[in-house]
């Protein structure tokens, strides 16, 4: 233990003892999924074709809803971060309702926009004969629609905390506002839009309350991981638990490719 | 405009089933710390009040029960807290399957009513039933359609029809495994687009006309209202799930929780499951 360092410094032991019942409640219930994993049977548990079929689902609507974020969500958070216009802050706030708003209603909100009597679905079905529940495409609708915020306020932290001289250096040398996007502003900031990738990407692996809600449940086509984690805890336990190993894993390899880049690009 | 009332039922439901689930977990923590004194509460004689019975009954009872069962056994839960004012009655509505796998478990729960004996078998063959299980009702399935038939469904051989947009239940829920029964003795390969969780998340999707077909049960139609219709067929015949109901060994409060499944038993509360519709005894 290191020494205190001078008076007040010194860790109180009920903050101590607190802290460690914090941990202990966030690592033991993964230490026990870890545990009582059915080890000898996983790979049969995970050779099985629906396990396969989901897998390549939620690892495809994940990466789709990804690059849609960063298509849509850099911008975003660009306008957000360079641009002064009223009502900023309540953009910004906008932005991040998904982010506390339970899945679940998020799912029921895509619907009600979405579905095929939604404000906006009718008319998609009327006149081009398009109704998105229980398709893919509306699993990679509620995936963005709930990983979005976590790629926009990365990238904004990011943006907020990059040197503008830089900016204003590529300017003054004639490049134009696009061209300096391009090549000074994104370079400069792509640690953050990474990381920010990376968070939205685990988010819509994870995501379940939406999907379930906005794009119901069906084999290879809405059936993602954490559906079908939730629907084998019913018919088969040792299964979901298998399909919860490997969520834990992604999570585990995204942490870790993450560090603590997230937290210090938005801390700036 | 006449979709409103189909939109206000569905979100009427998704409020319900979330202040539900938070009602069990304060019944769940209020029972935890409660138990020791409902356990001998519930058998205290009264003093005061010993007009016609004995014993007064108080305390939590926990009832996990089927989806289906939603309406009716929030009717006997409403009647029987009447009838004992200090007893209070908390409901866990949802997949069957999902309950029993809750209490097997450990979930803490008094009363478990199953939609199928399969479902009611998990939590019996555990060694979780105190006694055997009664069959109480029996549901049929019923092709259920929102208000006005978008689709033009008339009868099982829709179900094939890819053009359509049909939900089912998923086969480990009760629902689903009539609805595989009713396909077989039709001799029909359906064309679902989504398998849902429960009952009431299939029957959601009618009401807000996502869907143009779902099977469901008898009684969630007649639940549902005006905003779904529903279409009776002879296959149904060959999917008749009955209900079973048990007292759970671990029963936190046994004594209470006996009272209200007799309640359930008797010849009132049969009327309100029959009113719901319901087949009883």
């Amino acid at each position: 233990m290191p020494r205190p360092r001078g008076p007040g410094s010194g860790i109180p032991p009920v903050m101590l003892a607190l802290s460690a019942l914090a941990l202990a409640f966030l690592v033991l219930p993964l230490l026990a999924l870890v545990l009582r994993a059915p080890w000898r049977t996983l790979p049969a548990e995970l050779a099985s074709p629906e396990v396969g079929q989901a897998l390549r689902l939620s690892l495809l609507t994940a990466s789709m809803a990804t690059v849609i974020c960063l298509v849509l969500g850099v911008p975003l958070a660009w306008v957000l971060a360079r641009a002064t216009f009223p009502g900023r802050r309540i953009v910004r706030a906008l932005v991040t309702v998904p982010l506390v708003l339970p899945p679940v209603v998020g799912g029921v909100a895509l619907l009600l926009l979405l579905g095929r009597r939604g404000l906006v679905g009718q008319y998609l079905d009327a006149w081009f004969g398009v109704t998105l529940p229980f398709t893919t495409p509306a699993v990679v609708i509620a995936e963005a629609f709930v990983a979005m915020p976590f790629l926009v306020i990365a990238v904004e932290g990011a943006l907020r905390s990059a040197d503008r001289r830089y900016e204003d250096a590529a300017a003054t040398l004639g490049a134009s506002r696009w061209l300096t996007l391009r090549r000074v502003t994104l370079p400069l900031v792509a640690p953050g839009v990474t990381a920010g990738a990376v968070l939205c990407f685990a988010r819509a692996l994870g995501e379940f309350g939406a999907t379930i809600t906005f794009a119901g449940s069906f084999p290879g086509v809405t059936r993602t991981m954490p559906i079908q984690v939730y629907l084998a805890l019913e018919s088969d336990p040792p299964a979901a638990i298998a399909l919860s190993l490997v969520l834990l894993l992604v999570s585990v390899v995204v942490l870790a490719s993450l560090r603590d880049r997230w937290i210090t690009g938005g801390a700036g | 405009m006449t979709m409103l009332p189909a939109r206000t039922k569905a979100w009427t439901r998704l409020v319900r089933t979330a202040v539900l689930a938070s009602a069990l977990g304060v019944g769940l923590v209020a029972c935890g710390d409660s138990a020791e004194p409902t356990a001998e509460g519930s058998v205290e004689p009264t003093t005061e009040t010993s007009n016609e019975t004995t014993t007064a009954l108080t305390g939590d009872v926990l009832v996990s029960a089927a989806a289906s069962l939603t309406e009716s056994f929030t009717q006997l839960g409403a009647d029987f807290e009447a009838a004992n004012p200090d007893v209070t009655v908390t409901f866990n509505f949802g997949a069957s399957s999902t309950l029993a796998t809750q209490i097997t478990t450990g979930a803490p729960a008094d009363i478990f009513a199953a939609a199928s004996p399969t479902t009611m078998a998990v939590v019996t063959d555990a060694g979780g039933g105190d006694g055997e299980p009664v069959v109480f009702v029996s549901n049929r399935l019923e092709i259920a359609v929102p208000a006005g038939n978008p689709g033009a469904v008339d009868g099982l051989d829709d179900f094939a029809n890819e053009g359509l947009t049909i939900a089912l239940c998923a086969e480990d829920v009760p629902c689903g495994a009539a609805a595989v029964k009713a396909f077989a003795a039709a001799g029909i390969t359906p064309a679902p687009d989504t398998l849902e969780q429960d009952v009431k998340a299939t029957l959601t999707k009618v009401e807000l006309g996502e869907v143009d077909a779902a099977l469901v049960y008898h009684t969630d139609v007649l639940a549902a209202g005006d905003t779904v219709e529903g279409i009776e067929f002879p296959e149904s015949e060959s999917a008749i799930n009955d209900y079973p109901i048990v007292l759970l060994s671990e029963a936190p409060n046994p004594e209470a929780a006996q009272a209200f499944l007799d309640y359930v038993l008797s010849e009132e509360g049969s009327q309100v499951l029959a009113d719901a519709g319901f087949e009883t005894a």
